[in-house]
C-alpha cells in the first residue's frame, strides 16, 4: 500500500478564488492510501516545496499528489522537489485544478466539486505508480545539416566553431542555395554574393565541415544522439578530388542548349557545368539528361579537353553511411508554380516574370549581365508593374495559392522598385498590394524611401488581369483607395510569387518522423518557447523549412539551431524518458501490429525460448522496445490485440483507475 | 458431394507421411455420428487409413491448429486447406503465429459444407447415417426412413455467401482452383444497418442473451490466438465479472469483435461452432464492410503480409475526418 501525501495549492487567488482549497485537502484525506493532506498559498515557492519535503520525511510518503496548475508548468519542479527529499521523481502526480478547473469554472461549488474529483483521480493513479529510472544512451559527436543554403551554412559554421564535426548534404552541385541567386539584399542593399560567398569559402576551408554536394539523404534510422544516415552521393561523372574547376570543359562542351536553372531558365548552359563562378565545391558536373556521351556513347569532348583527367563517364551513385548525434533540417523554399495563375499571363508572355527571375535579370552574373532588359525582345522596359501577394494570403477555398503571408515579398518588391528607379529614372514603376507589411529593423524606413524618395507608385488593390497586346502587357487593376479602375500598358510585369517549402521536405520529415503542418513547413516543438527544435528529439530546424523568413531571421534561427545542437553534442550521455512502452513477453504474440503503428521505429522482434503453461518449451517471436527511440506516444498499446504492450507511468490499469475514480 | 474424395486425401496424406515430407497430418476424424467430425492429428499411415474422413461436414478450419502443432517435435505438419481456410492461414502467417517452414499445405477444393442444423430442420432428428451422392445427401434415421436432401439447400450460411473458391496459399493444390466470388455477403449486414437503433438493439439482445459464455467462438476463431486471452487475464479488467443480466455477454462479443477487427478472415467458424446458433459472424462482417467503406477494399488473409488499414501506418493514410466523410 502506498503512503500518499496530497498538497493542494491556492495559486494565490488563481485557484483559491473558485475552489475551496480547504475542502479539497479535507476531502482527499479520506482517499485510499492518503496519509497526509494539506494546502498552501504557493506550492511552487521555496516554502511550499519545503512543506512537501518535510511531509515526505515525516510521514514516510511513497507517493505525492500536487493539486495545482498544468503539469506543463510545474511537474518538473515538483519532481525535483520529490527527488531532493529522496522520493523517486515518477511517484509524483499533478492534478490540474487550475487550467482545467478553477479558470474555467465561475462558482465555488462546482469548482470545488471538480477539484476534488480530479484529486481523487490523481490519487487513484499514484496508488498504481511504480518508481521509474530513465535510461542512458551515448551521443555521437557529429551533426548533419540537410540543405546548404544560408541557413545550413550558418548552422554548420556555428557548430564547427564550437569544435564539433558537421556534414552538409546539398542536393545541388554547389552550396549557396537561394541567396546565391539574389542580387541585392534589403534593407541595406549590400550584394548577396558579396556577403554569402565568404561564408561559402569558410565552409569549404573549415576542416570540421564536410560538404556532400549533389547528394541526397536516402535513409535515416536511430534516435537522438545515435542517428544512422545513408547519404546518396549522385554520380556527377567528374572526379571531385581531381577537378580543378578551371571550367575549360564547360566552354568546350558541344551540348549548348540546356536551360540554366541557376538563371531560372532564362539562358542556356552546357551539359557539363559549374553553376556559378563562386560555386563551392568548384567542381564541374555532367548533366546526364543532356550529355551526348552518357546518352549515346559518342562525344567525349570534355574528357579530351580536361587536362586534369577528371572526367569519368563510368562513375556510379555512391552510398555513404555515417552516424550523427543531431540532425538539422535546412531544406529551404521555392517560389510556387505560376501555372494556376493564368490571369497574370505568366505562361503566355515572356515579359511576365517572377521576382526571382527579376533578381537574375538585375544581377551582374545573370543572363543580361545586370542590365534590366525584357526577356522577349531585349529592350529596356519603361513601365514596370509589380504584383504582390501572388499566391500568398489566398482564401482557403480558392484551391490555388497559400493561405499564409510569404513575409519577404513586401520588402524585396520595395527593393526591386527602388533599385529600378535608381538605375533607370525614366522608368515608371507601379506596385499593387493588399497591405504593405514591413515590421523589422529599418524595414519601414526602407519602404517609405521607395515611395517618398524614389517615387514608386504604390497602389492598394489587386491586378485582375494581364493580357499581352502587341509588345505591351495590358494590366487591368483596381485602385481601392481612389475607387477607380486602372488600365496600365506595361512593358514588364513582375509577380511576387508565394514561397513554399522545398518538395524534398515532406519525404525528409517522414524519414525523420518529424511533424509538419498542412503547408509542409516543419512544426516546431513549441511555437514560442522552442522554435528551432522539432518535436522529434535530436531534430532541429533552420531557416525557411520552418516558415517564411528573410535572411536576417534565417541566420538568427540558424545560429539558434546550432546552439541547440551544440548543447546536445556537448553531453556525453543522454537521459531518456522513462515513460516508454514495455512489452510483456509472456503475453506478446509477436504479431507485428505494434511495429506497424509505431511512428518512431522503436519496436523490434526476437525469437525467444519460453516455458509454456503445459510445461513444454517453445520458441516464440516477441516484441522488444528500444527505450531510447520510444517517445511514449502509446500507439502500440492500443494496437496490441493481446494487451501485452503497456506504457510505463501511463499504464492502462492506471488510466482505468483514474476513469473509475472520476466516475465513482 | 465434394469434388475431391476422402480416398484421394487419405492417399495423399499416406504418401506424404511415408515419403517423409511430413511427420504429422492434421485432418478430420469421425465422431459419434457422420456429421460431427473432430479435428485430429495423425502420426502414421495406419491411423490415417483407419480414422481420417472427409465429407460434406468437414467444415473445421485447421489454420489455427498449426500454432500449437508446429511448436511440437520435429518435421513438417501436413494441413488440408479449403479455399476459405487459406485466408486464415495467410492471416496467421502475416501475424507470425507459426513457422511456415514447418508446414506442408495442400489446397483442396470445396463445394460448400453442410449445416447439420439445416439438415435436421429439413428431415427431422434421430439421424443415424448420412452419405453423399451427386448433389444430394442421403439421410437415414433410427426409424428406418431414408430421406434425400439437396446439399445446396442445407449449406452452412457462410458457404451460401462463400467469398472465395480461390486458394490464397498452398504448397500443392489438389483439384482445380476457383475464383474470388461476390456472393452478396454483406446483404445481412445491410439489413441490420437499415434497422432503427431500437430494432437493432432488440435483434442483438435477442441473439446475444442466449450466449452461455462457453467461449467456443473464441477458442475456434483463427484470429483469437493470443498467448493469453484478455478474458482469461484477471489483470486486464475485462475478465469474467458477475453477470448482471442475460444481455451482459454483449460486452464479451463486442470486445471480441473489436479485437479481431481488420484481422477477421470471415471464415465463419464462430457461428458454426456456436451451440446457441448466434450469428456472430455478422458482427465481424460489419467491421469488414466498414473498413471497405472507410479505407477501401480490404480482406484480411487475401494477401500474406498485408495489414488492415487500422493497424498500419503509411504516409498515404487517410485523415480520420475524410474517412468519416467517405461514408456520407
Amino acid at each position: 500500500m502506498q503512503r500518499i501525501g496530497v498538497f493542494v495549492c491556492w495559486c494565490g487567488s488563481n485557484i483559491a478564488g473558485t475552489v475551496d482549497v480547504e475542502k479539497v485537502s479535507e476531502a482527499l484525506k479520506n482517499e485510499p492510501g492518503v496519509v497526509f493532506s494539506t494546502n498552501y498559498q504557493y506550492m511552487c515557492s521555496q516554502a511550499g516545496q519545503d512543506i512537501i519535503k518535510d511531509a515526505i520525511a515525516e510521514h514516510k510518503l511513497t507517493g505525492i499528489v500536487v493539486c495545482s496548475c498544468s503539469p506543463r508548468m510545474h511537474e518538473a519542479t515538483f519532481r525535483k522537489t520529490a527527488a531532493a527529499a529522496g522520493l523517486n521523481s515518477y511517484m509524483v502526480e499533478i492534478a490540474n485544478i487550475r487550467e482545467q478547473c478553477s479558470w474555467v469554472h465561475k462558482d465555488m461549488q462546482s469548482g470545488t466539486e471538480k477539484a476534488i474529483i480530479l484529486g481523487k483521480a490523481a490519487v487513484a493513479k499514484v496508488n498504481l505508480n511504480a518508481p521509474l529510472t530513465p535510461g542512458e544512451s551515448p551521443v555521437t559527436k557529429r551533426a548533419l545539416v540537410i540543405g546548404g543554403g544560408i541557413a545550413g551554412i550558418q548552422t554548420a559554421l556555428d557548430i564547427a566553431e564550437a569544435g564539433f564535426p558537421v556534414d552538409i548534404v546539398e542536393k545541388k552541385p554547389t552550396i549557396g542555395g537561394k541567396m546565391a541567386q539574389l542580387d541585392k539584399t534589403f534593407p541595406t542593399l549590400d550584394c548577396a554574393a558579396c556577403i554569402l560567398t565568404p561564408k561559402m569559402v569558410d565552409v569549404a576551408q573549415n576542416d570540421k565541415i564536410r560538404i556532400f554536394s549533389y547528394s541526397e539523404v536516402e535513409e535515416i534510422g536511430g534516435f537522438v544522439g545515435n542517428f544512422t544516415v545513408k547519404i546518396k552521393k549522385k554520380a556527377r561523372y567528374v572526379k571531385e578530388d581531381v577537378c580543378t574547376g578551371c571550367g575549360i570543359c564547360t566552354e568546350k562542351c558541344p551540348q549548348k542548349k540546356v536551360p540554366n536553372e541557376f538563371n531560372m531558365g532564362m539562358d542556356n548552359r552546357r551539359a557539363v557545368y559549374i553553376p556559378f563562378a563562386q560555386a563551392v565545391p568548384k567542381v564541374a558536373t555532367i548533366d546526364p539528361n543532356y550529355c551526348t556521351m552518357l546518352k549515346t556513347g559518342k562525344c567525349g569532348v570534355c574528357a579530351k579537353v580536361c587536362t586534369a583527367g577528371a572526367i569519368d563517364y563510368t562513375q556510379k551513385d555512391e552510398i555513404i553511411e555515417e552516424k550523427y548525434g543531431a540532425i538539422v533540417a535546412a531544406t529551404g523554399f521555392n517560389p510556387i508554380s505560376m501555372d494556376k495563375f493564368d490571369e497574370f499571363a505568366y505562361n503566355q508572355s515572356k515579359d511576365v516574370i517572377t521576382s526571382l527571375e527579376f533578381e537574375r535579370l538585375t544581377n551582374a552574373a545573370g543572363p543580361t549581365a545586370g542590365k534590366l532588359l525584357r526577356p522577349s525582345d531585349g529592350k529596356h522596359p519603361h513601365t514596370i508593374v509589380f504584383v504582390q501577394c501572388v499566391g500568398s494570403r489566398c482564401d482557403a477555398c480558392a484551391e490555388k495559392g497559400k493561405e499564409y503571408c510569404s513575409k519577404i515579398c513586401c520588402m524585396y518588391t520595395a527593393k526591386h522598385a527602388m533599385l529600378t528607379r535608381d538605375k533607370y529614372p525614366d522608368t515608371d514603376v507601379y506596385v499593387f498590394y493588399i497591405d504593405v507589411r514591413t515590421p523589422g529593423k529599418a524595414f519601414d524606413e526602407f519602404y517609405r524611401r521607395a515611395v517618398e524618395e524614389y517615387g514608386v507608385h504604390y497602389i492598394k488593390g489587386m491586378v485582375g488581369k494581364v493580357s499581352p497586346e502587341g509588345d505591351k502587357l495590358m494590366v487591368r487593376a483596381s485602385d481601392l483607395l481612389a475607387n477607380k479602375q486602372l488600365n496600365i500598358a506595361a512593358d514588364l510585369v513582375v509577380l511576387a510569387a508565394a514561397i513554399e517549402p522545398d518538395k524534398s521536405a515532406r519525404p525528409l520529415a517522414t524519414m525523420l518522423t518529424a511533424s509538419m503542418d498542412t503547408n509542409d513547413f516543419f512544426t516546431e516543438a513549441h511555437p514560442k518557447l522552442r522554435p528551432v527544435e522539432s518535436p522529434t528529439a535530436g531534430v532541429f530546424l533552420s531557416g525557411t523549412c520552418q516558415g517564411p523568413k528573410d535572411i536576417p531571421e534565417t541566420v538568427s534561427q540558424a545560429s539558434a539551431a546550432a546552439a541547440k545542437v551544440i548543447g546536445l553534442l556537448a553531453k556525453d550521455k543522454l537521459m531518456g524518458n522513462p515513460c516508454v512502452a514495455q512489452s510483456n513477453e509472456l503475453m506478446c504474440n509477436g504479431c507485428s501490429s505494434c511495429e506497424r503503428v509505431c511512428p518512431y521505429g522503436a519496436i523490434t522482434y526476437a525469437d525467444k525460448e519460453f516455458r509454456m503453461p503445459d510445461r513444454t518449451v517453445a520458441i516464440r517471436r516477441v516484441a522488444m522496445v528500444n527505450e531510447a527511440v520510444c517517445q511514449g506516444c502509446g500507439a502500440c498499446t492500443v494496437a496490441c490485440p493481446s494487451g501485452a504492450m503497456d506504457l510505463k507511468g501511463f499504464a492502462t490499469s492506471q488510466i482505468i483507475a483514474e476513469v473509475d475514480a472520476i466516475c465513482k | 458431394m465434394q469434388k475431391i474424395t476422402c480416398e484421394s486425401l487419405i492417399e495423399k496424406a499416406c504418401e506424404l507421411i511415408e515419403n517423409g515430407t511430413v511427420s504429422r497430418v492434421i485432418g478430420w476424424k469421425k465422431g459419434e455420428f457422420d456429421y460431427d467430425l473432430t479435428p485430429a492429428v495423425f502420426a502414421n499411415a495406419d491411423e490415417i487409413k483407419k480414422n481420417f474422413i472427409y465429407n460434406d461436414f468437414s467444415g473445421a478450419n485447421f489454420s489455427k491448429y498449426l500454432i500449437k502443432e508446429t511448436r511440437k517435435g520435429e518435421g513438417k505438419v501436413l494441413v488440408f486447406l479449403k479455399p476459405c481456410d487459406t485466408y486464415s492461414f495467410n492471416q496467421l502467417l502475416t501475424e507470425h503465429r507459426f513457422d511456415r517452414e514447418k508446414v506442408y499445405a495442400v489446397g483442396i477444393p470445396c463445394e460448400g459444407m453442410a449445416d447439420i442444423a439445416k439438415v435436421k430442420a429439413a428431415v427431422g432428428d434421430g439421424i443415424l447415417k448420412i452419405t453423399s451422392e451427386g448433389d444430394e445427401l442421403i439421410v437415414e434415421n433410427l426409424y428406418g426412413d431414408v430421406n434425400k436432401v439437396k446439399l445446396a439447400d442445407v449449406l452452412a450460411e457462410r458457404c451460401v455467401n462463400c467469398k472465395s473458391k480461390k486458394h490464397t496459399a498452398y504448397d500443392e493444390l489438389m483439384g482445380e482452383d476457383g475464383e474470388i466470388l461476390d456472393n452478396n455477403r454483406f446483404d445481412e449486414v445491410e439489413k441490420l444497418e437499415n434497422m432503427t437503433e431500437d430494432e437493432r438493439f432488440a435483434f442483438w439482445q435477442n441473439e446475444l442473451s442466449r450466449c452461455i459464455r462457453c467461449n467456443a467462438c473464441r477458442d475456434v476463431c483463427p484470429a483469437c490466438t493470443c498467448e493469453k486471452c484478455v478474458f482469461d487475464n484477471p489483470k486486464s479488467g475485462v475478465e469474467n465479472k458477475a453477470i448482471a443480466d442475460s444481455f451482459e455477454e454483449k460486452m464479451f462479443h463486442i470486445i471480441r469483435a473489436f479485437h479481431v477487427a481488420g484481422r477477421c478472415t470471415d471464415c465463419g467458424e464462430c457461428s458454426r461452432v456456436c451451440p446457441q446458433n448466434i450469428p456472430l459472424h455478422l458482427l465481424n462482417r460489419k467491421f469488414i464492410k466498414d473498413i471497405n467503406t472507410f479505407y477501401g477494399e480490404y480482406q484480411a488473409g487475401e494477401v500474406e503480409g498485408s495489414r488492415a488499414p487500422l493497424v498500419n501506418y503509411t504516409e498515404e493514410d487517410i485523415e480520420p475526418n475524410d474517412a468519416v466523410k467517405r461514408e456520407e
